[in-house]
């Protein structure tokens, strides 16, 4: 039951997401691919979990390199993408600067 | 905390990331979406953790706020030039990560482990490490310490699929260890795994060149994605599930929309068919080339022209006598219209005249903006241009680039408002209506050879139709063929002028 409704989960999600992230203007495209990107750290939640479960000292190791792994995925992400956004500016607001 | 408590929460921070998304679909609200896409992200950490009710574990905290350290610094570091080698890094460290996570599963950390989480785990942690090896050669590849060549090895399917076959028997076995279950020799099975995959990756990765690494990325990072929902199976984390679906169907998107940019299959691509084509060419029309060597000469040109001239014409010699004798013709036109150029100084007052008179311009920026790093002077010749009031516009082909909108992120860096960035579709028809058309640094997606040259890996692109535009100003490094190893007819047409060398410099004579 629980891995049923695990993969409704997923397939939900998966569609939601296609159809919103296809109405993307591809002029985004590089943001929207490293804010994706960005997301994909999620698994920092599995790791979190894992770690904090684990008993061996070689699980805690795999553990914390897994977070710091992620977590720069996610933070590092997230501040390219910042930076790229801010860059993208209409005609008046490049004038007024 | 209740179980109903955290699907609420859990929902409602799924749906602040979505919503994040749909900000996105406009450059107005989009940094407000990746702000709301952040938060909500560590909404969910802050959740899981108090869910488990390990929100006081130090080990923990030490080492997220050691990770976002690091993931800050380069984040502030990274130059817009490096950013398609950055973003494979860091998605190869997402797909790490979700490797990671999958052998501690494996290895039995976690107690209750179903035979789903256990084939979750081995899945995640092929897909995981797959993402890691092949986004490390990607970045490497884009950051030109690797050469951006499809690299070929000797019987590179049969690697290939022996691999292939090795890894599913891992699995297989993996699988039956969950009821023979004993710690070591699931570590040792995970180990080889784990090799096993990287491999893979790696020689999965390889074969794709430079030009299709869009693609690539795009489609590792939909892996990334996927890798992260598969942890989440192997765990019963439904909000890992759930973003890792997400993000595996953006990278599906962006693979769909650079395959048909490019017209190619999927297959195609991975297989790094362009490649076969562009060997084969390389390996003919020796002689042709080496009897075209003294009129060179005699041009007293510089040795890059000289062998793009050579490379232009290996492409025909396999078709004929007739077509070779066409294809001489047309490189010493193309290798004497530079000389002319860079030594009259009447051309540059030609040069200048037509831009003069030019009422509408469209600027069609390519993969070499980005390599002489020419950007500033497009910024430059753009406020000239808009200065003397007239109409410009920039054509951005979907593909130009080494990742999905790439040329669009490098000219927001100058500050071109992005209004007057248009896409294929969108400006396509107005080229026959547009008085010039400079170009710089783009070939493949400017060759009109994809309508005609049946034969070739660009047959059918769709492309940029610069060639109807009254006049065209090409600031190209040489003419040797771009990419696609298959030359671009549009060289050859009267209206073109060609500059070569570093755009850089060349573009000053019209700013």
């Amino acid at each position: 039951m629980q891995a049923f409704l695990q993969i409704l989960v997923f397939v939900i999600t998966t569609f939601i997401g296609y159809k919103v992230i296809k109405n993307v203007p591809s002029l985004l495209h590089t943001p929207l691919m490293s804010g994706m990107n960005a997301l994909s750290g999620i698994t920092v939640l599995g790791a979190l979990v894992s770690t904090a479960a684990a008993v061996g000292t070689g699980s805690k190791i795999l553990g914390v390199v897994a977070i710091i792994f992620a977590m720069i995925n996610v933070v590092g992400g997230f501040c390219v993408t910042d930076r790229m956004l801010k860059m993208f500016k209409t005609q008046s607001e490049v004038k007024g600067k | 905390m209740s179980v109903t408590l955290y699907y609420i929460l859990g929902l409602i921070l799924v749906f602040g990331i979505i919503w994040g998304i749909r900000l996105m679909n406009s450059p107005k609200t989009a940094a407000r979406g990746n702000l709301l896409g952040a938060v909500s992200l560590m909404g969910t950490v802050l959740l899981t953790l108090y869910k488990n009710e390990i929100l006081g574990s130090s080990l923990l905290w030490v080492s997220m706020i050691l990770g976002s350290i690091i993931g800050y610094y380069i984040a502030v570091k990274v130059t817009m030039l490096k950013m398609p080698q950055m973003i494979a890094l860091l998605n190869g460290l997402g797909g790490g990560a979700s490797g990671l996570v999958a052998i501690m599963i494996l290895t039995g950390s976690q107690g209750d482990v179903d035979l789903f989480n256990r084939g979750a785990a081995v899945l995640a942690m092929l897909v995981g490490w797959i993402t890691f090896s092949g986004s490390m050669i990607a970045a490497a590849k884009l950051a030109q310490k690797l050469s951006q060549r499809p690299t070929h090895l000797k019987g590179h399917s049969v690697i290939l699929n022996v691999t292939s076959v090795f890894i599913c028997m891992l699995i297989v076995l993996l699988l039956m260890g969950s009821t023979a279950g004993s710690f070591g020799s699931s570590l040792f099975l995970s180990l080889l795994m784990l090799v096993a995959s990287l491999f893979w990756g790696v020689i999965f990765t390889i074969r794709v060149g430079g030009a299709d690494m869009p693609i690539t990325i795009s489609l590792l990072n939909s892996l990334s994605g996927l890798a992260g929902a598969i942890a989440g199976f192997a765990i019963y984390d439904p909000i890992l599930v759930a973003v890792g679906g997400i993000v595996g169907a953006a990278g599906l998107i962006l693979t769909q929309v650079m395959c048909k940019a490019m017209n190619r299959s999927l297959m195609n691509v991975l297989t790094g068919k362009t490649a076969v084509a562009s060997n084969k060419h390389t390996t003919s029309g020796h002689t042709v080339n080496s009897g075209k060597a003294d009129v060179l000469v005699k041009a007293n040109i510089s040795v890059k022209a000289d062998a793009s001239a050579g490379q232009g014409k290996q492409e025909h010699s396999g078709s004929g006598k007739q077509q070779v004798v066409e294809t001489v013709k047309e490189a010493a036109t193309v290798i004497e219209a530079p000389v002319k150029l860079v030594n009259k100084e009447d051309e540059s007052v030609r040069l200048k005249r037509i831009v003069e008179e030019a009422g509408s311009v469209i600027i069609v920026p390519g993969y070499g903006m980005a390599l002489a790093q020419a950007q500033y002077q497009v910024k430059s010749l753009y406020e000239m241009l808009m200065e003397k009031g007239k109409d410009v516009k920039f054509a951005i082909h979907p593909v130009a680039g080494r990742m999905p909108g790439h040329m669009n992120v490098l000219l927001a860096e100058v500050d071109i408002p992005y209004d007057k960035l248009y896409e294929l579709d969108d400006i396509n028809e107005e080229f026959s209506n547009t008085d010039l058309v400079i170009v710089i640094g783009a070939n493949d997606v400017i060759n009109p050879a994809a309508n005609t040259a049946e034969d070739t890996p660009i047959y059918g692109m769709p492309i940029l139709q610069v060639d109807q535009a009254k006049n065209i100003i090409i600031f190209n490094w040489d003419t040797k063929p771009g990419y696609s190893g298959v030359p671009n007819t549009i060289y050859e047409l009267d209206k073109v002028i060609l500059r070569l060398g570093d755009a850089k410099e060349t573009l000053k004579a019209i700013i």
